[in-house]
């Protein structure tokens, strides 16, 4: 049981980083603001002018809605990764294993290259996202009924994939490089900035649910990364956990694409690090991959928008510091017990 | 519990059929061995008659009542299936493999609690693997994780047990450590035990009914005694076999002595399906 005390204490102490860097990227960035100013506001304290000047909406109106947004994303991406990593049984999948990202991406950029509106965009990408993952199923047939049906959906999955990555590409290669092009580029790689409320209105609420769908599978998810027959023995209904799961993961996948961009990494290095410290074991894996999901995005957003003065795009800050956090952790816990 | 197999039929393609026509039933209490050469369809068969597979007529029975026609969750509680030992994708430690027998009486949405606890606690010590515990399973060795599986399929606390070839690859050791457990767990405490087995000896010792599959989907069902005969055994084999008994401190012991090859016993190619 010291397995679930030390996993109790990095719970609270994930929540409490999650919230001291929250108030720290309330203050950080471009437009400085004192801690002090920043609680004054949030609390409102009196002796306080009135909240309509540019502190307060700085706080409320970009800050606030940015934090939240990094959060969730973040903790929908590393839900998702966790698992499709266990409904593939393997530990390469990522969010994007059955296409979902490279749909909701080619989705998106055509509704940039038409000249869309956010909304318009968002509901392309998540419409193309759904695409996606109809048509890996439709060339695998009925799930679960056939030997090996896991690796045909792996398959069917890169082989979507590829087809709307390539179609992305025809995009990036017919777009207006004065104008459009820039505009997919920056999206293609992730960004928090462009977000507007309306679709943070659409994007959250699907994240969320895919997520709490994720969490509350999470004793299942185990049964399920074993071999077919024997997750069946186990008088689960194979059939339903797996469209349950692909379903829930896929949507957040896409939503989380819809809103913020493409955003790699998270989906593969958060639950990694989770499995590090807790083994494989998805009732640890998950909730503590939903909460350093959250945490990682917030302080990868962070310093994006506040290290130059123009933003980096979030998957390039991903990367740079994921794989050394990544390869560190390698070696202080001896590698992956896989 | 008691199983029945009724007249069961099962091929991959239509001209080969694996399994033709059979009929056994396992009671409670009771060990049934399966056995019969490579190819003969042993696998095969649990998958059928776990109901993994269809079979193309006839039918398995728990308790007299078709397995379809059992809900699903209160079947895998009755049922468990011990299937050979391979390393998951994803190893879990020993007790959390073992907890996930419990996952029968877990609703898709819930997560194991404290009584869950506590029988993965009993069945360890049942197989005798509570040293394992806090193990990762792809740390601990071949026989170990076979106990670990057998440990899992307890957990559920099942009426019947279907095991397949649960005791090859381990060494003498831990092969009586199986065969010991399974014996006990159905002489003792009445489950239906139903295993595939390469060893005749493993049958002899501690089964009371064999089925003894062909390579040309012929079955035999019977005592263990009866079924298991050189005569039979080299009708299926294609080997020459004596059993022979031995008796020490009072217990007598069948040994199988596989002798030659038969004159004329180049298997059939043809029927080298799975």
């Amino acid at each position: 049981m010291k397995q679930k005390r030390r996993f109790i204490i990095w719970i609270i102490v994930l929540f409490a980083l999650i919230l001291g860097f929250s108030l720290f990227a309330l203050c950080a960035g471009q437009f400085s603001i004192s801690p002090a100013r920043v609680f004054a506001e949030l609390f409102g304290f009196p002796g306080v002018q009135e909240g309509k000047d540019n502190v307060s909406t700085v706080i409320f109106n970009i800050r606030i809605p940015r934090i939240i947004m990094s959060l969730v994303a973040g903790a929908g991406l590393a839900s998702s990764g966790a698992a499709f990593q266990s409904l593939f049984a393997n530990p390469l999948a990522t969010p994007d294993t059955l296409g979902v990202a490279n749909g909701a991406s080619f989705g998106a950029c055509l509704g940039i290259l038409l000249g869309g509106g956010s909304v318009q965009v968002q509901l392309l990408a998540l419409l193309f996202g759904a695409l996606a993952v109809s048509l890996v199923f439709l060339v695998t047939g009925r799930m679960g009924s056939r030997r090996n049906s896991i690796l045909m959906i792996i398959l069917a999955g890169l082989v979507i994939s590829s087809v709307f990555s390539a179609l992305v590409s025809l995009i990036n290669y017919v777009a207006d490089p004065q104008d459009v092009l820039p505009v997919i580029t920056f999206w293609l790689l992730g960004r928090f900035s462009g977000v507007t409320r309306i679709s943070m209105l659409f994007g959250i609420p699907l994240i969320l649910l895919g997520t709490v769908i994720v969490f509350l599978l999470r004793f299942r998810l185990n049964a399920l990364s074993l071999p077919e027959d024997e997750a069946r023995s186990l008088g689960i209904n194979l059939k339903l956990i797996r469209v349950l799961v692909v379903a829930a993961a896929s949507m957040t996948t896409a939503a989380v694409v819809s809103t913020c961009g493409v955003i790699g990494w998270v989906g593969l290095l958060i639950p990694h690090i989770s499995r590090m410290l807790f083994g494989n074991d998805n009732r640890y894996v998950v909730p503590s991959s939903i909460l350093s999901g959250a945490l990682f995005m917030l302080l990868v957003d962070t310093l994006a928008r506040c290290v130059t003065a123009a933003e980096i795009p979030v998957s390039i800050v991903t990367a740079v510091i994921g794989a050394p956090v990544f390869i560190l952790l390698l070696r202080r816990t001896g590698g992956l017990k896989l | 519990m008691s199983l029945e197999v009724n007249a069961g039929t099962f091929s991959y393609d239509k001209e080969h059929p694996v399994l033709m026509d059979i009929t056994f039933s396992a009671q409670p209490g009771e060990v049934v061995a399966i056995l019969g050469p490579n190819g003969a369809g042993k696998t095969t068969l649990l998958k059928c008659i776990l109901g993994f597979l269809p079979w193309e007529s006839g039918y398995t029975s728990l308790e007299g009542k078709k397995i379809q026609e059992w809900k699903r969750n209160d079947l895998w509680k009755y049922i468990s299936y011990v299937p050979q030992a391979r390393e998951p994708a994803f190893s879990y430690r020993t007790e959390d493999m073992i907890l996930l027998g419990r996952s029968p009486y877990l609703g898709n949405f819930s997560v194991p609690g404290k009584k869950d606890l506590e029988i993965v606690e009993q069945v360890m010590e049942t197989a005798g693997i509570s040293h394992l515990a806090g193990k990762n399973c792809s740390e601990i060795s071949g026989g170990e994780l076979q106990l670990v599986l057998i440990a899992r399929a307890l957990a559920a606390q099942p009426k019947l047990m279907i095991l397949d070839e649960p005791e090859s690859g381990l060494d003498f050791r831990n092969q009586l450590v199986v065969l010991e457990l399974l014996k006990r767990l159905s002489h003792d405490d009445g489950l239906s035990i139903i295993i595939n087995t390469h060893y005749p000896d493993h049958a002899l010792r501690i089964a009371d009914h064999s089925l003894l599959l062909y390579k040309n989907s012929i079955h035999l069902f019977g005592r263990t005694e009866h079924i298991l005969t050189p005569e039979h055994m080299k009708a299926a084999f294609h080997v020459d076999i004596a059993v022979h008994h031995e008796l020490i401190d009072g217990r007598e012991y069948p040994t199988v002595i596989p002798l030659r090859l038969s004159e004329n016993s180049r298997s059939d190619p043809e029927k080298e399906t799975r």
